[in-house]
């Protein structure tokens, strides 16, 4: 019997501390189209970026065709037939095709280079029916051409191992479907092809076996042939009890978004014709897959990202068009995703993190001179209520652990009554105490009043917090679910429409 | 009046080769994404090293200029384990760079200062040299201005035209995917901090033994902040830099002829042009380029493989 063409056994990658992959395994054979399942941070990517030599593991074996190796460097992957296409291509912008294709796989020199590599990419080109123009500069063409180049790249470097992050993700429909023809092809002429994906309907349509991933741990390999959308999103997302217990049927509509619109720097639109509402004394989940616009949607409503077209309002005041500073004087307070970045300022102290915000709110002096004394004494205060053990007024936040740390967002962010709270991933990266403390204090916003919106890629806090669940996917709302919500057709609504 | 343009054009070129040398080495380093601003620094370096040896070998001119290759090689490694090997912030490094080479100069340079070297020489080349106007502008030169025209191709055509050349700039726009190519990232840079590095080094040393023929304390005054600039201006091309080299050296050889015709222009006017100028291309490039300045995607950014930010 032929041996695999690839065996990945008990990998380990921690990062910092916080574990990657935890004795992850994976296998596949040649000539098979193979799928990779699984949630954002399920460690899809990590695991195949320690194949390609990107990551080193902390533990673990593989072998490629049945003879064991350590890859030490992705040059060394790449000899050993591994090619990867990177959900971000790795492709330099201001060079051509064939300059980028020579990159990758060296050559004696430089003009006959060009020309052995331009001949191989219109062989390839051929082959598999694309059009590249080996001159053509990459910043000018588009991100289907640059993912086709990706794949010329690799297999023009002799790959037999085909590794494709996420590779419909900035494609159209039709441009997709294509890719996958071409990954048949491939696969027919002996390749092995991973497909790594985050969408079912595509792994149960065009690979031959699904690996399924999820934090960090390999859960089942299973034939796409009689296999069900259904059963490959209860082992995507797991089955953990869901809560019954009544919503919370909210008071008046507080925050309410109609037909927003809004765009990447890149100037793909990432938000579609969104309109959601949330009522006063609720706590409004949106779930989705990262990258289907969460982040353009907190950054709008925070006011540091301008929307094309929609209406935001509050209390039926529209504020699309308020400064951040206008917003938050209304009333609409922010828990931002990366609170290193968004949320607090690292070389400041606890205090002046705390007094931030509200320098000229007359709480702490004045604007002109602000007091130090009122400024210590609220924040002491803040510390104490939100349970921040072994922080002082004084100490630098960069020291703060990241639930310390989260927790003194949400103190600033909390204080005094706040109309609308955002609150995106607030549990990223915190610790099981940590985190219940942030559910609490986000619960008990809700029971005075606060419109909540949740944005979140974990399912369970979503399902755990939320009164009613907006499902959102390619940057629109698909479905919206009042609790008790069946974790199932949430998962369906975010993996399902293609 | 002939006699003042033509006088005026054939003493550009030593005023404008320690700039050119300077801005080559430095896109060397930029195009790796080594944002380099100890250039000032380094020039310095190279000046004294070129003069000390000069005068210790008793005057043998290729020791003096190997000697000034040598210390930009060696302050170039210091800076390059820095920000390659160590990864600190390229600019605080450059800038330390700057102070360490005044100090250091100022501090055991008093044996060799203000001791007047011949260094380079005009080339002789007989009948060409005497034909009128032609031979004094491009047949008595010195030999570092003959050998810096080889040496531009030779650079451009390195970056552009080779597969080094090309990893190099590969390394500088997008190391994430240089490194997924096989590019060994922080050996390239390494390499491109060095090699710049010498180029600025030689430029600080043809500096001294040319142009001005003696070592003073700090004697490159913003010279090399000016290569820095140059660079900018230049959007990164060898070709464009030598241009700007000239028009710079134009006016550094323009200075000194218009006192000496005495022509009624305040003194520190004149002294003040270069950096004037300095201010006027830079505000020039950042109002005409409304593609981007061309500068490298990864300039002055460490670069750290598992980085997952």
């Amino acid at each position: 019997m032929q041996a695999s063409a690839l065996q990945m056994t008990d990998i380990v990658k921690a990062f910092d501390g916080r574990v990657a992959l935890d004795n992850a395994v994976f296998a596949a054979e040649w000539g098979e189209v193979h799928g990779l399942l699984g949630e954002n941070g399920a460690g899809k990517t990590s695991l195949m970026n320690v194949l390609c030599g990107l990551y080193r593991p902390d533990a673990g074996r593989m072998a490629i065709d049945g003879t064991e190796h350590r890859i030490e460097g992705p040059g060394h992957a790449r000899a050993l037939g591994i090619g990867m296409v990177h959900q971000h291509f790795k492709l330099v912008q201001p060079f051509t095709v064939a300059e980028n294709v020579m990159l990758a796989n060296p050559q004696a020199s430089w003009r006959k280079g060009i020309a052995a590599v331009s001949d191989g990419i219109a062989r390839l080109s051929q082959e598999l029916g694309f059009e590249i123009d080996p001159a053509a500069r990459i910043d000018r063409i588009s991100v289907a051409e640059q993912q086709r180049v990706e794949i010329i790249k690799v297999l023009l470097g002799g790959a037999r191992l085909l590794i494709l992050d996420e590779p419909t993700s900035v494609l159209t429909d039709d441009e997709a479907e294509r890719l996958l023809q071409t990954i048949r092809v491939l696969a027919r002429r002996g390749t092995c092809v991973i497909l790594i994906t985050h969408k079912l309907r595509e792994v149960l349509a065009h690979a031959d076996r699904v690996t399924v991933m999820r934090g960090g741990r390999t859960v089942a390999t299973v034939a796409a042939a009689g296999t069900s959308a259904t059963d490959l999103a209860r082992m995507m997302v797991g089955d953990a009890p869901v809560d019954d217990t009544e919503p919370g049927r909210g008071g008046p509509v507080r925050l309410e978004i109609a037909g927003l619109t809004a765009r990447r720097e890149d100037g793909a639109s990432t938000v579609r014709d969104l309109t959601l509402a949330v009522r006063s004394g609720q706590i409004y989940g949106l779930a989705g897959v990262g990258g289907n616009g969460q982040t353009e949607l907190a950054e709008v409503l925070m006011g540091v990202r301008a929307p094309d077209q929609g209406r935001i309002a509050l209390d039926g005041t529209d504020i699309a068009a308020l400064h951040p500073k206008q917003r938050r004087a209304l009333g609409v307070r922010n828990v931002p995703a990366d609170r290193t970045t968004y949320g607090l300022a690292q070389e400041l102290s606890v205090g002046d993190n705390y007094a931030a915000t509200r320098l000229g709110s007359g709480t702490f002096g004045s604007a002109a001179w602000v007091s130090r004394r009122a400024v210590g004494k609220r924040t002491a205060a803040a510390l104490e209520a939100f349970d921040i053990l072994g922080a002082r007024v004084d100490t630098s936040v960069r020291l703060l652990s990241g639930g310390n740390a989260q927790k003194l967002v949400l103190a600033r962010e909390l204080d005094g009554r706040p109309v609308a709270i955002v609150a995106h991933s607030p549990t990223h990266g915190l610790d099981v105490r940590a985190c219940a403390a942030v559910h609490d204090h986000l619960r008990a916003a809700r029971e005075a009043g606060a419109a909540v919106l949740l944005i979140s890629e974990d399912l369970d806090e979503i399902l755990n917090l939320s009164d009613v669940v907006g499902v959102i996917n390619r940057g629109a709302i698909v479905g919206e679910l009042a609790r008790p919500v069946s974790r199932q057709k949430v998962g369906e609504l975010m993996l399902g429409h293609a | 009046m002939v006699d003042f343009i033509v006088n005026w054009i054939a003493f550009t070129p030593v005023f404008a080769v320690p700039l050119m040398l300077a801005s080559i080495g430095l896109i060397i380093n930029e195009r790796a994404g080594v944002l380099n601003l100890g250039a000032e620094g380094i020039m310095l370096m190279g000046a004294f090293a070129g003069v000390v040896v000069y005068i210790e070998s008793g005057g043998v001119l290729a020791l003096g200029t190997l000697g000034a290759i040598a210390a930009g090689f060696a302050v170039s490694a210091l800076f390059a384990f820095m920000v390659v090997t160590m990864r600190l912030n390229q600019v605080v490094a450059g800038i330390a760079i700057v102070f360490f080479a005044s100090g250091l100069t100022g501090l055991i340079g008093n044996p060799w200062t203000e001791r007047a070297v011949e260094g380079f020489t005009k080339v002789d080349m007989g009948p060409l040299s005497a034909v009128p106007v032609l031979g004094k502008i491009l047949f008595s030169q010195d030999l570092m201005v003959y050998a810096s025209v080889p040496l531009v191709y030779f650079v451009w055509r390195f970056l552009h035209r080779s597969i080094p050349g090309m990893k190099l700039r590969a390394v500088g726009e997008n190391p994430q995917a240089a490194d997924a190519a096989g590019v060994g990232i922080d050996l390239m840079r390494f390499g491109a901090v060095v090699v710049g590095g010498a180029l600025v080094g030689l430029a600080g040393g043809y500096l001294a033994l040319a142009a001005s023929k003696i070592w003073v304390e700090d004697m490159t005054h913003g010279r090399g902040w000016i290569a820095v600039a140059l660079v900018i201006f230049a959007r990164w091309r060898p070709g464009r830099a030598v241009l700007g080299a000239l028009l710079f050296g134009g006016i550094e050889a323009l200075i000194p002829r218009i006192q000496a015709v005495g022509l009624p222009v305040p003194q520190y006017l004149l002294l003040m042009m270069p950096y004037l100028v300095t201010l006027a291309v830079l505000t020039y490039v950042g109002l005409v380029s409304r593609t981007g300045s061309g500068a490298p995607g990864a300039l002055g950014l460490a670069y750290v493989r598992e980085d997952r930010r």
